[in-house]
């Protein structure tokens, strides 16, 4: 079991330092000239410069290093914590994310306490019911929730709940309120993907002899739902659940973007638009981090809620 | 998984029943697949929206005599009528001619990030399968660490890195898809390379070349094309979430995600400019959601 845990860890940091490192490689390998890109950033045009402050300039972003020196200094400076400068604003990237961070993960984390939520009761709805017009209704309408863009929803929800009928704010960070719309709208996918799983799951498990043997005994509907199928067919949801998470970082971008929140994703569509390289860099990596952290979390859960794994931990 | 080698399928036929026509193998797939296709009016409907759409694109002249890039200040913001079906927007510009003409960027930007994922993820998908090893372990090793960066983010970061525009744009989404298509190309790869009539394709004397054009390649083929039309309305929603971030095609072109954004502004007063290009958004990836499900249910 030691050495299962130890082996997930290790390959959980060896992902997130590849990933690193590719984002690196992208933002500061593939531009042919990253010093024009950081000085018009930085709000300089490079045609005014002489060739002895292009020079100056260079090295105050490090740039005169070579590849690998550069790459060494900047995963350094990580480990400890520093993430750069802003070039925009100047202002230390580490300070920035700290104060936004609180109000993206209040964001994700209701999105994904409201999407796990949604997706069972649709699902459980969906099983339990046994009109078939209805059930087949029930059984296309999480595909709609995937393919509906999630910046269009927000939109939609703006246009009913905010200014028509006044229930909720269309933008801002204050209060509750606030966050009802936007998570919300960033659990609606999500909530489909699992509502989808859940039901072919729901569907399998009641096909099983042990839902015989359980209506034999007597069980009523309901109880065998939830006894039997409910724990059988979830445990697929909480490998999901960490998968989801890329999705619902990148809906925050969306999202913080649509109802004009304060937060990590609208700080990076913000710098992408600046071309601001350290903070592109910083929130790539936090999201990376986040995403593996979460399917770390679920790996090692995973032989506790189901024994067999537990079993094959210990024996591989 | 359906484009086995049947060469004795026809002998057999010939052999119990002489005053039966006999129709070639291919000519019965097709009726097969006809009468699939007939019993499915959902399927038939997706298709034909992904047609109207792939017409667009090519031909937008043929959908709407108007210009998308004609205002008209005395018809601004008008609600969708007989003769703006759309409705139009700020500067008086028929809406329903933008969407059609925006479809030509934003389709081109998704098949372009298709074409990336399924030529790159297949191609070391193939190789990763085939040849397994270390080869595999390495290739997959740089799958998981592609996967673990959020796919709007890794798009976010090459479009910082390449710049703005609907190129960027397509190439950005297409790596962010590529690791899907790696991954199924190998399992499919794996899965065929163990089966019977490949081992008798090779006691038969084919190269390994020749058994990867004629027999892997063709049955690991169906997953990939599901994968494929899934994908298409993945990377539209994708490209079209990146340009409504601002990173799309400058005015006064418009990708279907500029529609939207520029529409956030006059939401209270006009709301369609927004939603109804949004709506179409919405359906087009609906449609190619079903018409990927349906190929999904029919392969089995």
């Amino acid at each position: 079991m030691a050495r299962y845990i130890i082996g997930r860890i290790v390959q959980a940091l060896t992902v997130l330092w590849g990933a690193y490192t590719i984002t690196y490689a992208i933002l500061y390998l593939l531009p042919g000239d990253p010093l024009s890109i950081m000085l018009t950033a930085s709000g300089v045009e490079m045609d005014t410069l002489s060739a002895d402050q292009i020079a100056k300039a260079r090295h105050y972003y490090g740039l005169d290093q070579g590849t690998m020196e550069q790459y060494f200094h900047l995963l350094g400076r990580l480990l400890t914590g520093d993430f750069g400068t802003s070039l925009s604003s100047g202002r230390p990237v580490a300070a920035m994310l700290a104060e936004r961070l609180p109000q993206t993960l209040m964001l994700a984390g209701t999105a994904v306490a409201l999407s796990i939520v949604f997706g069972f009761a649709f699902a459980w709805l969906g099983a339990w019911l046994r009109w078939k017009p209805l059930r087949a209704v029930l059984r296309r309408l999480p595909a709609i929730g995937i393919s509906i863009p999630v910046y269009w929803t927000g939109l939609l929800f703006i246009q009913i709940f905010a200014f028509s009928l006044g229930w909720f704010p269309s933008a801002g960070n204050t209060g509750w309120q606030s966050l009802v719309l936007p998570a919300v709208t960033l659990a609606i996918p999500s909530a489909a993907i699992y509502a989808q799983i859940l039901l072919r799951g729901f569907d399998d498990v009641w096909a099983e002899p042990f839902i015989a043997t359980a209506r034999a005994k007597g069980l009523r509907r309901g109880q065998i739902q939830l006894r039997h199928v409910l724990r059988n067919a979830s445990l697929p949801i909480l490998t999901l659940v960490g998968l989801q998470v890329g999705h619902t970082v990148s809906g925050a971008v969306l999202v913080e973007t649509v109802f004009t929140r304060v937060g990590v994703g609208r700080l990076v569509q913000e710098a992408v638009l600046r071309q601001d390289i350290p903070v592109v860099l910083a929130v790539v990596t936090i999201s990376a981090a986040a995403f593996v952290a979460v399917n770390l979390v679920v790996d090692l859960l995973y032989p506790l809620l189901d024994p067999r794994i537990a079993g094959l931990a210990t024996a591989g | 998984m359906d484009a086995q080698p049947d060469s004795f399928g026809p002998a057999i036929a010939k052999a119990e029943s002489e005053d039966i026509i006999i129709r070639s193998a291919q000519w019965r797939r097709w009726s097969e697949a006809l009468r699939a296709v007939r019993a499915r009016p959902g399927f038939l409907l997706a298709a034909g929206f992904i047609v109207i759409v792939l017409l667009a694109a090519a031909a937008p002249g043929l959908l709407t005599p108007l210009d998308p890039y004609a205002t008209a200040p005395l018809v601004k913001l008008k609600p969708p009528s007989l003769v703006h079906w759309f409705g139009t927007d700020e500067l008086g510009r028929d809406l329903f001619t933008r969407v059609v003409y925006g479809a030509r960027l934003s389709v081109q930007a998704a098949l372009l990030a298709v074409a990336i994922g399924l030529l790159g993820g297949s191609s070391l998908g193939l190789v990763a399968g085939f040849l397994g090893g270390r080869a595999d372990a390495a290739i997959m090793r740089l799958i998981d660490v592609l996967l673990a960066l959020p796919g709007l983010l890794l798009a976010l970061a090459i479009v910082t890195a390449i710049g703005f525009g609907t190129v960027p744009v397509a190439i950005a989404v297409g790596f962010g898809i590529l690791p899907g298509f790696a991954r199924t190309m190998r399992a499919e790869v794996m899965r065929v390379k163990t089966l019977a009539y490949v081992e008798a394709a090779r006691l038969g004397g084919a190269g390994w070349g020749r058994v990867l054009r004629h027999h892997i390649l063709p049955n690991a083929s169906a997953a990939v094309i599901v994968l494929a039309t899934l994908d298409f309305g993945v990377a539209i929603l994708v490209a079209s979430g990146l340009s409504f971030l601002g990173y799309g095609a400058a005015p006064p072109a418009a990708e279907w995600g500029t529609l939207i954004a520029n529409g956030r502004r006059f939401l209270i007063t006009a709301p369609w400019v927004s939603l109804v290009p949004g709506f179409v958004v919405a359906l087009a990836v609906f449609a190619l959601n079903h018409i990927a499900r349906t190929l999904e249910e029919m392969g089995r």
